[in-house]
């Protein structure tokens, strides 16, 4: 927009004509003379999240049998699902849940979506991308939110996966290419987290060799998997401390055994007891650590500021958009977005039209075959009618004919016996009397 | 694909009692059934100390109501124009300026970013008539450029905000009732920003008179259905309505300003020193500043932003992107197959469909059937 004349900007501060902030220029810093009260601020911010709840995504990728589901349960001190997954899938399907957990004051709306099948297949080739459409689905359902007209972005459901615990089969060795590759797809789209599953399989020595050749696998693919951040004084120890302790080596269980005079979560066997909460034992508190209790928000705000800003650029680049003309900055994109909407749209009514077109087609077509038939059948029908007429006919005339024959003939036994009796008469008594001679 | 989404609640912790906010694990030894995620709070807490605040405030008002006065007071600092000017004449000027000054204060490890918007001239000239589109269009222009902002597709990670959260307008202090100008300004400006009506220069009036003033411009507003903050509407719970309620029976807030320390009662506070008296600002008993500095600053702030983000600003945006749509659907007039020129604008081609070429090819279709 261009300077309006009734702006002006004082000389020392930035405030250009145009009216825009420029990021990076700060105003001068001025000393408060007495409480203020707007360090109340971060209250404010807070309480107001507190009103409206949090809401956090985790998507968990591997194997069927890598104790998922027991993970999430541990990981939020509840049962969640119900029976574990068979193993004979025909493709990676994604399983989602939502649930209200509530902690003292604050309300979590937490969704685990599970991958379903993975790695069960003979062929894997294309069990990443049932993951890669998932998690490509929630952004749209956000970035088709953000486009509208009417929008409602602060009561909207976000659905966008947040953070992606990628479940590493506790072989001992090393990664597997179907890892690698899922790993690969996915990084530049979400917060990858990897854990080794099931860890209490590995001994110690062999897990630190394992992480060891896991990273360096990682590394070497370029695989980006999330780094704890450690840009803020507070937690930047903490933080990097963790980072160099990926992948998280974790045990899962909801059972309680009794250690001491107090019950922990363990697995139990003959040998010993892996307990869940012991580092010694296992990575687990430090996963929950740095999932839940320091980093959920910078998981959230990445996935906003980042994964989510990537797969909207791509995507409106994609449908042809470019910040080029300042001026028709606010039309371009709702109308291009229109434009190209209708276009498919349009596109789509006229497949359809097509698909119509050609069903019609065939169905004329058919009709055409079945009158031909039915035409046939009718000329046959007749044709035959006139066999049997002709048939009938010629049988009749043979009838008649065979009658007049009967008739003749008849005629000629009367007149034949009429003779017969005359020349009876006239020599009848020799007649009688052979016939008497006869009858003796 | 997904299956089925199952929504189920589940109360972790046996402790309904809040923690503290501390650094989570440590003060949860041995409460195995803790899980952490009211963590969050604290979370969120340092990335607002990180990352600071802004808030933009506007002070409307003709010349000579102490507008910048108590801006200062407001803030304990010289933010206002006239602190900052390089040469303080108190020219009234032409036409109406909008000038704003942007400064960074810090309280307790909070930054905030604090923007005072000026408008010298205002209700000054013996016509005043369109004396609000000046603001008007400050305001929509701020929209505009967080707007831009934020459908580019290479756009910041944290849009710059200088739209304006609230104005404040100052009333001169009569003791009769609302002038047309003040009726004219606050009817049109409440549809597109937050508006906190003052009682400037309160101490020129008794509480007698004070109160029939409040009373009456209350009914005025009323009257003219202005909306002015708290706006009934978006009172979000019945929490929220009652302490809002309460606000509303008080404003607008008969306010003094002033920069000057005096010792009162061995005290030093500030106030306005007379012959007869010394009024203290921050005395409920003598003005309700406080109120209004709690309010704006200490309670409401963080409210008021989120008022002006998801309404007006929201507002304005339907607004802009259905004209857009107008436009557009002018060009388009129901045919699907435009394309639109490089700099947006658009024109118009042959279509192999007429408009309701589809509907036709249905009934003959149907009649060839």
């Amino acid at each position: 927009s261009k300077a309006s004349p009734h702006w002006t900007a004082t000389l020392c501060y930035v405030k250009p004509h145009n009216g825009r902030l420029s990021e990076g220029e700060g105003a001068r810093a001025v000393p408060l003379a007495g409480h203020v009260g707007f360090d109340s601020m971060p209250d404010q911010l807070v309480n107001k999240s507190v009103n409206h709840g949090f809401c956090f995504n985790i998507l968990c990728v591997g194997e069927t049998g890598l104790g998922k589901s027991t993970l999430m349960d541990t990981l939020f001190n509840t049962k969640f699902e119900g029976e574990p997954t068979q193993h004979n899938q025909p493709g990676v399907t994604l399983k989602s849940n939502t649930y209200e957990l509530q902690e003292s004051n604050v309300r979590l709306k937490l969704t685990v979506v599970n991958t379903v099948g993975f790695g069960d297949q003979i062929n894997k080739e294309d069990s990443y991308k049932s993951i890669v459409e998932f998690i490509d689905a929630q952004f749209e359902a956000y970035l088709q939110e953000e486009l509208k007209i009417k929008r409602t972005l602060h009561s909207y459901h976000d659905t966008r996966i947040h953070a992606c615990l990628y479940f590493i089969a506790p072989t001992g060795h090393s990664l597997k290419s179907l890892d690698l590759v899922t790993m690969k797809k996915l990084d530049s789209k979400v917060n990858i987290i990897p854990i080794i599953a099931k860890s209490d399989a590995i001994s110690k020595s062999e897990l630190a060799k394992f992480k060891i050749k896991i990273t360096s696998e990682l590394v070497s693919n370029g695989v980006q998997i999330y780094q704890f951040p450690t840009d803020d004084e507070s937690v930047a120890e903490i933080n990097s401390t963790m980072n160099s302790h990926l992948p998280f080596a974790v045990v899962g269980s909801t059972e309680e055994v009794k250690i001491g005079n107090k019950m922990v979560k363990a697995r139990q066997y003959p040998w010993g007891t892996v307990q869940v909460e012991n580092e010694n034992h296992c990575d687990f508190v430090k996963l929950r650590e740095m999932l839940i209790r320091v980093n959920m928000e910078d998981l959230r705000e990445q996935t906003h500021t980042r994964h989510y800003e990537l797969y909207r650029r791509c995507k409106l680049e994609e449908m042809g958009f470019k910040d080029t003309d300042p001026d028709s900055k606010p039309f371009s994109l709702q109308e291009t977005y229109e434009a190209k909407r209708n276009e498919f749209m349009g596109e789509l009514q006229k497949k359809e039209e097509e698909m119509r077109q050609m069903f019609v087609q065939r169905v004329k077509e058919k009709e055409a075959e079945l009158k031909e038939a039915e035409k046939e059948l009718h000329e046959k029908f007749d044709r035959l009618k006139k066999l049997h007429q002709d048939e009938k006919k010629k049988l009749e005339e043979k009838k008649k004919s065979l009658d007049d024959e009967l008739n003749t003939f008849k005629q000629k036994k009367t007149a034949a016996e009429l003779l017969q009796n005359q020349a009876q008469q006239a020599g009848g008594s020799t007649t009688l009397k052979r016939d008497k001679e006869r009858k003796k | 694909q997904i299956k089925a989404q199952r929504l189920l609640y589940f109360n972790m912790s046996e402790s309904t009692k809040p923690h503290p906010q501390g650094k989570g694990e440590k003060t949860h030894v041995g409460d195995s059934s803790y899980v952490g995620i009211d963590a969050i709070l604290e979370q969120m807490r340092r990335k607002a100390m990180k990352q600071g605040f802004e808030f933009n405030i506007m002070v409307v008002g003709q010349s000579g109501l102490g507008k910048s006065t108590l801006v200062n007071t407001l803030f304990k600092s010289k933010v206002s124009r006239k602190s900052v000017q390089p040469n303080p004449e108190e020219r009234i000027p032409k036409t109406i300026e909008i000038k704003s000054i942007s400064h960074d204060i810090e309280e307790k490890g909070v930054r905030m970013k604090l923007t005072v918007i000026d408008t010298p001239g205002f209700g000054d000239q013996i016509n005043n008539e369109n004396c609000w589109q000046p603001i008007m269009k400050f305001i929509n222009d701020q929209y505009e450029v967080y707007l831009q902002e934020e459908i580019n597709i290479n756009r910041k990670k944290r849009i710059p905000d200088s739209r304006v959260h609230c104005c404040i307008y100052f009333i001169p202090p009569t003791g009769h009732c609302l002038r047309p100008l003040d009726v004219e300004f606050m009817r049109r400006l409440s549809k597109v920003v937050n508006i906190v009506p003052v009682i400037a220069k309160a101490d020129t009036l008794t509480l007698e008179e004070r109160d029939y003033f409040k009373q009456t411009i209350r009914e005025e507003l009323r009257a003219n259905g202005i909306d002015v903050y708290p706006q009934k509407e978006f009172d979000e719970d019945a929490e929220d309505r009652m302490i809002n309620d309460k606000i509303r029976e008080m404003i607008p807030f008969a306010v003094v300003g002033s920069d000057q320390e005096y010792q009162v009662n061995g005290k030093r506070i500030l106030g306005r020193k007379t012959k007869w008296g010394t009024i203290e600002v921050e005395n409920i008993a003598h003005c309700e500043f406080a109120y209004l500095r709690d309010l704006l600053i200490r309670t409401h702030m963080q409210n008021i932003k989120d008022i002006t983000g998801s309404i007006h600003y929201e507002t304005y945006r339907v607004r802009r992107l259905n004209e857009s749509n107008i436009h557009f659907s002018a060009h388009l007039s129901d045919d699907p197959a435009v394309e639109p020129k490089a700099n947006g604008q658009l024109e118009e081609q042959p279509s192999a469909l007429q408009p309701n070429g589809v509907a036709a090819q249905h009934e003959a279709l149907s009649h060839e059937m």
